[in-house]
Formats: structure tokens, C-alpha cells, sequence
């Protein structure tokens, strides 16, 4: 079986810097970070044959390809939902391994502040035994966070220190939606959406979007731009169709081994983690489920800054996060890897960048925690690594 | 927090010809749940054909008891629930082996707990003749 262990490079990332963007179109908004992520890599559309995008992609791979004007040979619309970008990295992986191409573009762009937020799918065949309900993306992940309270001990405060994490690497961005650095008290403080989750123990609402370039060795090789190399990758769908749904546990617990596996280290050698933050608890079970501590110690690993630039045991999200920064379209996989490539080039704001990365993860969570999801982990490092 | 009367809403449920069974056998005032003919699994979702094995599931009558495996009061309700909120969101442990995604209705909210035993109840929907909504309150 083939490795994708230094197949291919990310070579190029661009994040809109818009949080608010009521005079785009969704279909701009993936022009602009094509064109970004296309620059940072010194490309140009002429260059790309392969063409990924999810379900945030206006009409389609084969709308998008004409819209930006790329010739492709290949294409993947996988739609894990927030993680898809992740999992597209290693499709993209897998067409140029394979030869079906060798500049992969990876566009996301969404308008869910300004816009429309769009409503869970209709003819999902699970939609009447949810929606009826009053399923929603709060209450779903708060479902998960009262059964790993209950079944773990894990209390509000102990969320609470992811967010306030996030917080205080988001105050050196820029761009971030939300600057402020805050306090587990003032988290604990935020007023109840689903209980036992408050305000700030969720994501923000944000246009925008990203994009990312990945390459064949060869052309990686060309470039001046120092690339991440692609080290492993896994995914995997988790749902209840072969056993009654266990709200403890995500698709991590078999996105992320395999991951590991594919790229030959541990969670100890891991220096940066970029991991899908659509609340806190999604940040604590994650932590579990990719082998960071044992099975209900998600809680207890993030005490005590342990998550926090640039010296914790396990500095995350070092952008702020979707928690603070941006979560573009309501999926947030695409700003991980962004991030991530970020910390390995050492381009992250010198106030969080963590010293000497060699190896990082980009974690995804897509779909609802408390129904079904697709999981997707990336292992990404130096070129020696 | 105080126990809000109103009732919860019944909206027309989006059914096919893979579900109406069950709702409308709710509209009866009966839970049934589809089960394989070959492994004798209960089905949740519902559908006409088991996912472990993908033999042909029968419609069968539940207990219609259980335990609150996980809830949460929700009290940013969205779309339906935008304007009845709060409102609690529940995972019921069927006695028969399921997880389904209920409410818990008939008591306060912050008087649910994982592990409490609950029955269920059924809410007719008033736009379409025999069906109802199978929601669950304290046993």
C-alpha cells in the first residue's frame, strides 16, 4: 500500500482577512483566496490541474473550476462539512501520489454573518428525528459535554480554559473577530445557549474563507516558498448506524491513530496543534480522542496554560481559533490548516509563534458531535522531518 | 427555573414512505421502532432495511420507557424553536436498546438528569390527521 508520507507539500495558504463581507458573492470570496493562496505558493491558475472544494462551493466542483478558470483533470467534492478541507489535503494527496495531478487547489469561502446561514439538509433521511426536535449546532455538541461531565467528571471551568486559550493568542491578531483576552470566570459568566455550553464556549459566526496550494515533490522542489510536508493523514465518518450513538467519544479516535501511523510519530513528538475549536468541548474530547492524554482527561490536559503559546505542553489554535478569530461559512477546517502552515514556516505573529516546530496537527471536526460527523487529522512537518 | 406550559411545537414532519409508520403509529398512540428480520436489531434511524446487515426491518410496538442518557436546556432554540426556548433536548435510552433524540417534557427543566426514568407521551399534530409526535416526560 502506498504511503502518503512526503508525497505531496502545502505550498500555498491564503485567509481572507474579512469577518464581515456584505458586498461579496460566496463565488468571489473563493476567487480571492484562490488568488492568495495561489501568490503564496507563486502560481498562478495556468498552474493548477486539480480542483477541491466541499459543500460551500457555489454550484459545484464544475461551476467553481469555470468560475476560476482552471483547467482541472481532477476533482474531489468530498463534504465532511467543517473538516472537508482537511480530508481534501490528503485526497489531493492521493490524485498527485497517483499522477491525476499536481497543483492542488483548495478553495473555501462562506457568507453565514452578513448572509444566509444555511439550514440542515432536508432529505437527510435522519432530518424529522432531529429538526423536530430542536437539534441544533449548540445543543448537539451540548449533549456530548453534559454526557462527558457525567461520565468523566469534567467541569464548565475546565472548558472554559480553551476559550480563554484561544483568547489569548487571538489579542495578537489582527484579524480576529474577537481581540479580547478573557477569564474562565468571565466564560463561566456568559449566559447559557445550550446548556451546559455558554456563549463563549462557541465558535463565532464569520464570512470569509481560505484556500491552500498542494504540490508534487517536484514542483514543491521549483518553488522558492518553503512548503509543509505532508507526513500522514486519516479520516474517518463516525454515526449510529451499527450502534446506539456514545456522545463520549468522536471519529478522532480512529482519524487521528491513523494519522500517527501513516506518518511514523506520536502525540509526544507533536510541537503545534490546530485543532477545529466549533466549541470548547469539541477542543477537549479531541484532545482525548488523538491519544494527547487518556480517554476523559481532556479536561484535567487543559489546565494550567497547557494549551497556550508559545510554551504550553500542547500550544493550539495560536490564530485564535474559530473560538475567537474566524470560522468562515460555519466550517472551520480550512483556518486550522492554514494556521498550522503557518507555524511551521514560522510565519505565525512572533507573540505565539512556538519555537522550532517540526512536527504540527491539523485536526477536523465535521458535522454534528451529537448525531454523525466526518473526522479528518492531518500530521504535516519540516522537509526533514 | 420554572416549568413553561406552553407546549412544544408540532410541526408538520417531513415523513416518507420509509418513516410514516412511525409516526403514524405515534398518531395511535403506539412507539414502534423498525427491527431486522435477520439479527433482530433495533433500527434507529428508522428505515425499511437493517444497517448491519441490510436484511429487511418489520415495524414492532416498544415499551415506550427508558432513561435519560444525555440533555441539555436549550435555551437559544433556532428555526422551530427560535421563539420557545427553553426548551430540553434529550437523548432516551429506549428499555429495547436505542438512543433516540426526544424532549423531556412535563417537568422543569433543571429537574432532568441522566439516568432518570421516563415514559413516553405523545403530541398530535394538528395540520395532519393521525400523526403525532413522540416526546417523553418523567415516569
Amino acid at each position: 500500500m502506498t504511503s502518503l508520507r512526503g508525497a505531496a507539500y502545502v505550498v500555498g495558504v491564503y485567509e481572507h482577512p474579512g469577518r464581515e463581507l456584505p458586498d461579496r458573492s460566496v463565488a468571489q470570496i473563493h476567487a480571492e483566496v484562490a488568488r492568495g493562496a495561489l501568490a503564496d505558493a507563486g502560481l498562478t491558475t495556468g498552474d493548477v490541474d486539480g480542483y477541491f472544494c466541499a459543500g460551500d462551493a457555489p454550484g459545484g466542483p464544475i461551476a467553481m473550476a469555470d468560475y476560476l478558470g482552471i483547467a482541472a483533470r481532477h476533482c474531489d467534492s468530498t463534504d465532511y462539512g467543517g473538516s472537508a478541507y482537511v480530508a481534501l489535503v490528503s485526497h489531493a494527496a492521493q490524485a498527485i501520489a497517483a499522477g491525476k495531478c499536481s497543483v492542488a487547489l483548495i478553495t473555501m469561502g462562506g457568507r453565514p454573518r452578513s448572509g444566509r446561514r444555511r439550514p440542515p439538509a432536508q432529505d437527510n433521511p435522519a432530518y424529522p428525528f432531529e429538526e423536530t426536535y430542536g437539534h441544533s449546532n449548540p445543543a448537539s455538541y451540548a449533549l456530548a459535554a453534559q454526557r462527558h461531565m457525567f461520565e468523566f467528571g469534567t467541569t464548565s471551568e475546565q472548558l472554559a480554559e480553551v476559550k480563554v486559550a484561544a483568547s489569548t493568542h487571538a489579542q495578537h491578531n489582527p484579524d480576529a473577530l474577537l481581540r479580547k483576552v478573557v477569564t474562565v470566570e468571565e466564560v463561566v459568566g456568559s449566559r447559557l445557549i445550550a446548556d451546559p455550553l455558554h456563549l463563549l464556549d462557541c465558535c463565532v459566526i464569520t464570512d470569509g474563507g481560505g484556500a491552500a496550494v498542494v504540490v508534487s515533490p517536484e514542483v514543491a522542489l521549483r518553488l522558492g516558498r518553503r512548503g509543509a510536508k505532508l507526513l500522514g493523514a486519516g479520516e474517518a465518518v463516525k454515526h449510529t448506524g451499527r450502534s446506539p450513538i456514545d456522545l463520549t467519544y468522536t471519529g478522532a479516535v480512529w482519524s487521528g491513530p491513523r494519522a500517527f501511523e501513516e506518518a511514523g510519530v506520536t502525540p509526544a513528538d507533536v510541537d503545534y496543534a490546530s485543532i477545529y475549536d466549533s466549541f470548547t468541548i469539541t477542543v477537549v474530547m479531541s484532545l482525548e480522542d488523538l491519544g494527547f492524554c487518556e480517554k476523559g482527561q481532556g479536561g484535567r490536559f487543559v489546565l494550567e496554560g497547557a494549551l497556550q503559546a508559545p510554551h504550553g505542553r500542547l500550544p493550539y489554535n495560536t490564530d485564535g481559533g474559530s473560538l475567537c478569530n474566524n470560522h468562515p461559512g460555519n466550517r472551520g477546517g480550512m483556518t486550522r490548516l492554514i494556521e498550522a502552515v503557518r507555524q511551521l514556516r514560522g510565519e505565525a505573529h512572533p507573540a505565539v509563534q512556538v519555537p522550532g516546530v517540526d512536527i504540527a496537527l491539523v485536526h477536523g471536526t465535521g458535522g454534528w458531535v451529537g448525531t454523525r460527523m466526518g473526522s479528518a487529522t492531518l500530521i504535516l512537518g519540516q522537509e526533514d522531518a | 427555573m420554572t416549568l413553561d406550559d406552553t407546549p412544544l411545537p408540532t410541526p408538520e414532519v417531513g415523513f416518507d414512505v420509509d418513516t410514516e409508520p412511525y409516526w403514524r403509529g405515534a398518531g395511535e398512540g403506539r412507539l414502534v421502532l423498525p427491527r431486522c428480520d435477520e439479527c433482530g436489531t433495533y433500527v434507529w434511524i428508522p428505515r425499511p432495511y437493517c444497517p448491519l446487515d441490510l436484511s429487511p426491518t418489520r415495524w414492532v410496538e416498544v415499551s415506550g420507557r427508558g432513561s435519560v442518557y444525555s440533555h441539555s436546556t436549550v435555551h437559544r432554540g433556532e428555526r422551530l424553536y427560535a421563539k420557545r426556548a427553553p426548551f430540553v433536548l434529550a437523548y432516551v435510552e429506549l428499555d429495547e436498546g436505542p438512543r433516540i433524540m426526544t424532549n423531556i417534557v412535563g417537568c422543569p427543566p433543571d429537574a432532568v438528569t441522566i439516568g432518570m426514568p421516563v415514559r413516553v407521551v405523545f403530541d398530535a399534530v394538528e395540520e395532519t390527521m393521525g400523526i403525532a409526535i413522540p416526546r417523553f416526560t418523567p415516569a
